[in-house]
């Protein structure tokens, strides 16, 4: 039988396949609820990965602006420090561009802090560099030394020394996402595999009869696989159903509220949630399209 | 259509089977006897390419059983009827869906058939048990109804283990005459027995050669019977 015409018998049905394996309750009990609790647990594997890899791509976007140069000085000696540190800058390789923040983008940025009345020229407010880096970054410690000889009063505030550490997190948390997704899929294939193989011993008289009449291995198969597939289809259904429910009931989050509840399904990510029950059934249909023909195989 | 040469066949310990040779004509009736135990069965598995021969050729319509895949094994069985020495149904299904199997694994199963099967069970007596589960049958109702099952795909050749095994004389003699009557309708028939008056009561009806296994080797018997 071509392969085709074995996948449309999967979908449309052979009734008759169907019926020369005696129905098994407790292998089908069990595979279905193999199915679903994969089902379910990928749910949350793809959420995790979903969600770090947004926290990952914000908070390396974020990274583009990376540094910020302080410097505190006494008032006279400002304006002097500002410049040759902004000249240092332009000079240091990584370095994209620098620039002074000017008193009014100062004054915005105290404002939460300190209300927007604030006398920021009255006072001795440091004067702020915004630095962005190039894509390879610049020498953080070269550049400190050669402010702290040049520029007594700066201070370098390096943002990418905490949030880079972070973005490597939320990379890795993704790929650990994506590693449970492929383990449970293979723990469902060894699952299915352990039933299948079950389900063939178990009709290992059937299986006989069959070969004498002049059944071909893939009819024989194939009466095995639909009912390994089914069972997963309807059980990897229902797990990705509520999976997906509990993640729904989980608190809404505010905007930036954090990681936890930012666990969720936007966009493509609905259309991987759609994708599990069908990688369920493929798995199902692998896993017990190769028992059956190894057990077959080894038949006289 | 079945062409055995120079074959020997041995399970692992001593041979069982040496230097046989035989090539069944279209529309022949031959015995098979020898006593228990002195390799019928296993001469009729060889007929059919359950069994690789040890030595030698085994041709089963113009194929070599050495170079037959699975598949090829499995088309052949379609052409061959057999009658199993211990006939297995599966049983949990009705017996006319035992008898249809081999339409039904072998994509046969249209309405059409559906009035040959209902023929062909009342031709072997069973039309009234169609509905009945294998278990549910006596021993010379399972043998008809593995006698139908055998037949169902109209096969070239029937070949049939010991099938008046474990019924009574006037069973055997009604299963008897079905395999003669599908012998006038031109099948190959084979039939494996060690029950001498069977194949004597046979004589009366049918132009039959008897085989006998004896000392490893297939002799033709002669009618000192
Ligand atoms: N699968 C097997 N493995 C080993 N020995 C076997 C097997 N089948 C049959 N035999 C042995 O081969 C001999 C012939 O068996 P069989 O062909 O069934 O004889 P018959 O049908 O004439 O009674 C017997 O001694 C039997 O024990
Ligand atoms: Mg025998």
């Amino acid at each position: 039988m071509s392969k085709a015409r074995r996948l449309s018998s999967l979908v449309v049905g052979d009734v008759q396949a169907d019926r020369v394996v005696p129905p098994t309750g407790f292998t089908a009990q069990l595979t279905l609820f193999a199915a679903g609790a994969m089902a379910f647990l990928a749910v949350f594997a793809l959420a995790l990965s979903l969600a770090s890899g947004r926290l990952a791509a914000r908070w390396g976007a974020e990274l583009a602006q990376s540094a910020t140069l302080r410097i505190s000085a006494p008032t006279e000696q400002v304006d002097a420090q500002t410049a040759v540190a902004l000249s240092l800058l332009e000079s240091t390789p990584g370095v994209a561009s620098a620039r002074a923040l000017s008193a009014a983008e100062q004054r915005e940025l105290l404002a939460p802090w300190f209300g927007p009345d604030l006398p920021i020229d009255t006072l001795p407010i440091p004067q702020l560099i915004e630095i962005v880096e190039t894509d390879e970054g610049y020498d953080a410690a070269g550049l400190r030394l050669r402010l702290q000889a040049e520029v007594p009063g700066a201070v370098l505030d390096d943002h990418t020394r905490w949030r880079r550490p972070l973005e490597k997190a939320a990379t890795r948390l993704r790929l650990l996402g994506w590693v449970s997704i492929v383990l449970i899929g293979a723990a469902m294939a060894a699952m299915i595999t352990l039933a299948a193989n079950a389900a063939l011993a178990a009709n290992a008289q059937v299986i006989s009869v069959l070969r004498l009449i002049g059944a071909q291995d893939d009819y024989i198969a194939s009466a095995f696989v639909r009912r390994f597939a089914l069972r997963a289809l309807s059980g990897s259904v229902v797990g990705t159903l509520v999976g997906a429910l509990a993640i729904l009931l989980l608190p809404s989050s505010q905007e930036e509220a954090g990681f936890l509840t930012g666990l969720g399904f936007e966009g493509v990510g609905w259309f991987f949630l759609a994708l599990i029950p069908f990688v369920a059934v493929g798995v199902a249909y692998l896993a017990t399209g190769a028992a059956a023909r190894k057990t077959l195989s080894e038949l006289s | 259509m079945i062409e055995l040469e120079k074959i020997a066949y041995s399970y692992g310990g001593g041979e069982l089977l040496n230097d046989v040779s035989l090539k069944l004509a279209p529309g022949s009736f031959h015995f098979l006897t020898g006593p228990s135990g002195s390799g019928k069965t296993t001469f009729l598995k060889l007929c059919y390419g359950a069994l690789i021969p040890t030595a030698g050729q085994v041709q089963l319509f113009g194929k070599d059983v050495r170079t037959m895949t699975r598949d090829d094994h499995a088309m052949t069985r379609r052409q061959i009827g057999v009658v199993h020495q211990d006939c297995q149904f599966l049983d949990h299904l009705p017996l006319r869906e035992n008898v249809a199997l081999p339409l039904t694994v072998s994509g046969r199963d249209s309405l059409e058939q559906h009035s040959n099967l209902k023929e062909l069970l009342s031709w072997v007596g069973l039309g009234h048990r169609a509905d009945a589960l294998p278990p549910e049958l006596s021993g010379g109702e399972r043998q008809r109804a593995a006698l139908a099952r055998a037949v169902i795909m109209s096969p070239d050749v029937v070949l049939a283990d010991e099938p008046t095994g474990n019924v009574d004389w006037e069973m055997s003699q009604r299963l008897l005459q079905l395999l003669v009557e599908l012998n006038k309708m031109g099948k190959t028939i084979l039939i494996a027995t060690h029950d001498l008056n069977l194949i004597r009561s046979a004589k009366h009806h049918v132009q039959a050669r008897v085989l006998r296994i004896s000392g490893r080797k297939l002799q033709l018997a002669g009618a000192d019977l």
